[in-house]
């Protein structure tokens, strides 16, 4: 048991000293992969470029328990942190995050104030916006000689399609997944998700998968997963199918019906070493130019209206974004927005509830 | 003059050189010393203390550590103090709580709160913060004013779990932790079916271990036998086969395991190819309990290995011979004599493994898939991704707690002495 306890503790010591030694530089935080490469090319580039304090990039899984950490053991290293929705309106209601002044943002390269340019519900009160993403499925084409799966409902279809699945280990998104691929229309779900019959419902959906599936933790596994030939289809973070596509060349196609799209936001923890550096790097990353130019390397949609019409080609493969852009019209007709209240409510017992599921 | 001698040598008491007692003079110098070898040991005390004693006292004392509540809504908890917990409470109630709200919304705890309240009531947090950001606004009667802001005010159950989260400190995450929880009038009950999960990871969690246990012992008893027996030249590449994979870091031995055993892995790619299953028949070795069993028996193996050894090198060859001389056969000989004398090498070697594989991590977090999970992943879901970290706590208390019974037991038993680390 002192396992953990004794990493935990060893952590804290590497957070020290990660503190002293990188005292001085900008620490940003992000996902790794493609994405925090898209970001360092279309944010942390120009930044240092134009003058801007040195940076430190670091990687994180995602969740609040590191900024937790800091905050709470009073020695905060982390200046920047890229979190999803539900965190960054967690970590402002427990106090973990700074309030960010939305006057410091740009005006829009039209001129439209920032405000009116953000799309609606994308600033939060500690939280400015940088992406929409989406968790979508994707499979393999060649494994497919006749006919390929175009709904959710497919996804379940053990007998149209035999094979094993992905899915990520958490109720977040799956619960969604599993009422849609079951009837239940995108407006529908969030409400059938307040009761307990609807939640069985999408348990009981998820069991008829259960025996064939693999489960995944990390963004980065899902497209390994397909190239293995480990799963047949795999849910998956659609930047990822992408870069994969894109960058090796990969057989992947992506199913956007039933998409549960969610945001990604810049925070700032409370006591960051370096607040105004990084309240100036936020309004940077996130001005027209830098929104639609982080568009150019992963297929993450830019949330300033400005921003949409500049999404041009690939920086390096040369394909036009626009058609992969979550909020492209043919894909988002069937989309559903992640619900953050509902989850900020309800994820402690879905998730005892998905974990005790996943157990048995 | 001889007789004043004898008298003094008899009587009086012996001096040193410069007329102190030798026996004073001996005390000192002893005491110097102690003194001296408590400080060469101080600093690995500190070390020791700081490292590990310090953290598992804070960890014990966070798993009962209840302040949120207590803290932040000190109006209400002044006035449900004397609510008997029938029915719902009057109205200074609801009016400390209005009171509470604002304030907390103001130093910004109401999350913190709210937080809280959730893991006990699943829904509240939105209750909370959606409640605190009208109270402001709100005017006597507040028991109105609160129920009309959301029907949840009226419920009874709301308002016992504010009441039980009013203590400083709870035993309620221990309850999470062998699911159970309280109910509406505070008793202890099983926690609903579809929530139940942790008693089975201990449960699994043991048999894991002890599944590993068995399974180094059975493979490992061969290996130091033959350590301790072989000539010398033979033994040291032995015990470097023993140890190279020992000095390997552990994720690129776990990692080397999903390469083989993965469904389109090497041993399955091997039985395919000489046609043992077929295409269709790969068999799911790893993302499961198998893996998980299969990975860390490996990883633990020399663990059983080293402290089987060290006692077997010790056991004279001349012992079995003499019991074969006098008659018995190699497999008597070997069950009565050789055996019992290797019983400390076998109880410290399970002792270790077992113990290890109880708090084990990384290994069933990479290739435990669903059913290979053991409680310390769970602790950590706890510490990364749902923030509970008094449940966390709890868990970690209940393991303490259990691998402390598990050595007091095997001490019962088999006897701490009757133990051999290496």
């Amino acid at each position: 048991m002192s396992k953990s306890l004794l990493l935990s503790t060893v952590a804290a010591a590497g957070i020290l000293l990660a503190g002293a030694a990188s005292a001085g530089n900008l620490t940003v935080v992000s996902w790794g992969g493609g994405y925090t490469k898209s970001q360092v090319e279309a944010y942390h580039k120009p930044w240092l470029a134009m003058g801007g304090k040195a940076i430190n990039s670091e990687d994180y899984n995602g969740g609040l328990a590191e900024v937790k950490a800091q905050v709470e053991s009073g020695k905060v290293v982390w200046d920047l942190v890229d979190v999803e929705l539900s965190d960054a309106v967690r970590g402002c209601d427990e106090g973990l995050l700074l309030p960010i002044d939305k006057s410091i943002l740009p005006a829009g390269d039209d001129g439209t104030p920032a405000l009116k340019d953000f799309l609606p519900g994308t600033l939060t009160e500690c939280g400015v916006a940088s992406i929409v993403w989406t968790t979508i499925y994707a499979y393999d084409t060649t494994k497919f000689s006749g006919a390929k799966p175009t709904t959710m409902a497919d996804f379940y279809d053990l007998k149209k399609f035999p094979g094993k699945r992905g899915l990520r280990k958490g109720a977040k998104s799956n619960l969604e997944m599993a009422l849609m691929a079951d009837g239940v229309a995108p407006a529908d779900v969030y409400k059938m998700l307040g009761t307990n019959a609807g939640v069985e419902r999408a348990f009981a959906k998820l069991d008829t998968i259960k025996g064939s599936t693999v489960w995944w933790e990390a963004g980065a596994q899902p497209p390994q997963m397909l190239a293995d030939g480990e799963v047949l289809m795999t849910t998956a973070y659609n930047g990822r199918i992408f870069g994969a596509v894109a960058t090796e060349n990969k057989p992947f196609a992506i199913v956007w019906d039933a998409q549960v799209w969610d945001l990604d936001l810049w925070v700032i923890p409370k006591g960051a070493p370096n607040v105004a550096d990084a309240l100036k790097f936020v309004a940077f990353s996130t001005d027209t130019k830098r929104n639609a130019a982080q568009a150019s390397w992963i297929s993450y949609g830019p949330v300033r209206k400005s921003a949409a019409p500049l999404v041009g080609k690939h920086a390096t493969a040369g394909i036009d974004m626009k058609p992969h852009m979550p909020t492209a019209p043919g894909n988002f007709k069937n989309a559903l927005q992640n619900d953050f209240a509902f989850w900020a409510d309800h994820a402690d017992e879905l998730n005892e509830k998905f974990n005790s599921w996943l157990a048995k | 003059m001889s007789d004043q001698v004898t008298a003094a040598a008899y009587a009086g008491p012996v001096l040193a050189a410069d007329g102190t007692l030798l026996k004073d003079r001996l005390n000192k110098t002893m005491r110097r010393r102690k003194l001296i070898a408590a400080g060469l040991v101080l600093p690995l005390g500190a070390f020791v203390f700081i490292t590990f004693m310090f953290p598992i006292i804070l960890m014990l004392y966070r798993s009962v550590d209840n302040p949120v509540v207590h803290d932040n809504m000190p109006q209400t908890v002044a006035a449900l103090e004397y609510w008997d917990g029938q029915g719902i409470p009057g109205e200074e109630a609801f009016a400390a709580m209005v009171a509470d709200l604002v304030q907390a919304r103001k130093s910004k705890e109401i999350g913190r709160v709210a937080t809280r309240l959730n893991f006990e009531m699943s829904g509240v947090r939105s209750v909370l913060t959606g409640t605190a950001r009208k109270a402001k606004n709100m005017k006597a009667p507040f028991k109105d004013a609160l129920i009309a802001a959301n029907d949840l005010w009226g419920e009874r159950e709301l308002w016992v779990t504010i009441k039980r989260m009013a203590k400083p400190f709870t035993a309620s995450q221990y309850l999470a932790a062998v699911d159970m929880r309280f109910d509406i009038d505070n008793n202890m009950v099983m926690q609903d079916e579809d929530r139940q999960i942790y008693v089975t990871i201990f449960g699994r969690t043991l048999w894991i271990s002890l599944l590993v246990s068995v399974m180094c012992l059975l493979l490992g008893y061969p290996v130091a036998y033959l350590l301790a027996t072989l000539p010398l030249k033979y033994s040291n590449l032995l015990m470097i086969m023993v140890l190279l994979p020992f000095w390997t870091s552990l994720l690129v031995r776990t990692t080397s395991w999903i390469v083989l055993l993965q469904t389109n892995g090497v041993i399955n790619d091997l039985m395919v190819w000489t046609g043992i299953i077929s295409e269709e028949g790969r068999i799911q070795m790893i993302y499961n309990q198998m893996g998980t069993v299969i990975a860390m028996t490996h990883i633990l193996l020399p663990f059983m290995v080293l402290p089987l050894y060290s006692v077997m090198k010790t056991i004279p060859p001349s012992y079995m011979r003499a019991a074969l001389s006098l008659g018995a056969n190699p497999v008597t000989s070997f069950v009565r004599v050789y055996a019992p004398q290797t019983v400390p090498g076998i109880g410290a070697g399970s002792l270790l493994v077992f113990i290890l594989s109880i708090g084990y991590y990384i290994t069933p977090a990479l290739v435990g898939g669903r059913t290979g999970q053991m409680i310390s992943n769970f602790i950590a879901f706890h510490m990364q991704k749902s923030l509970n970290w008094g449940l966390a706590a709890a868990l970690g208390g209940i393991l303490l707690v259990g691998v402390l019974f598990l050595y007091w037991a095997y001490s019962k038993i088999v006897g701490v002495d009757n133990m051999k680390l290496g």
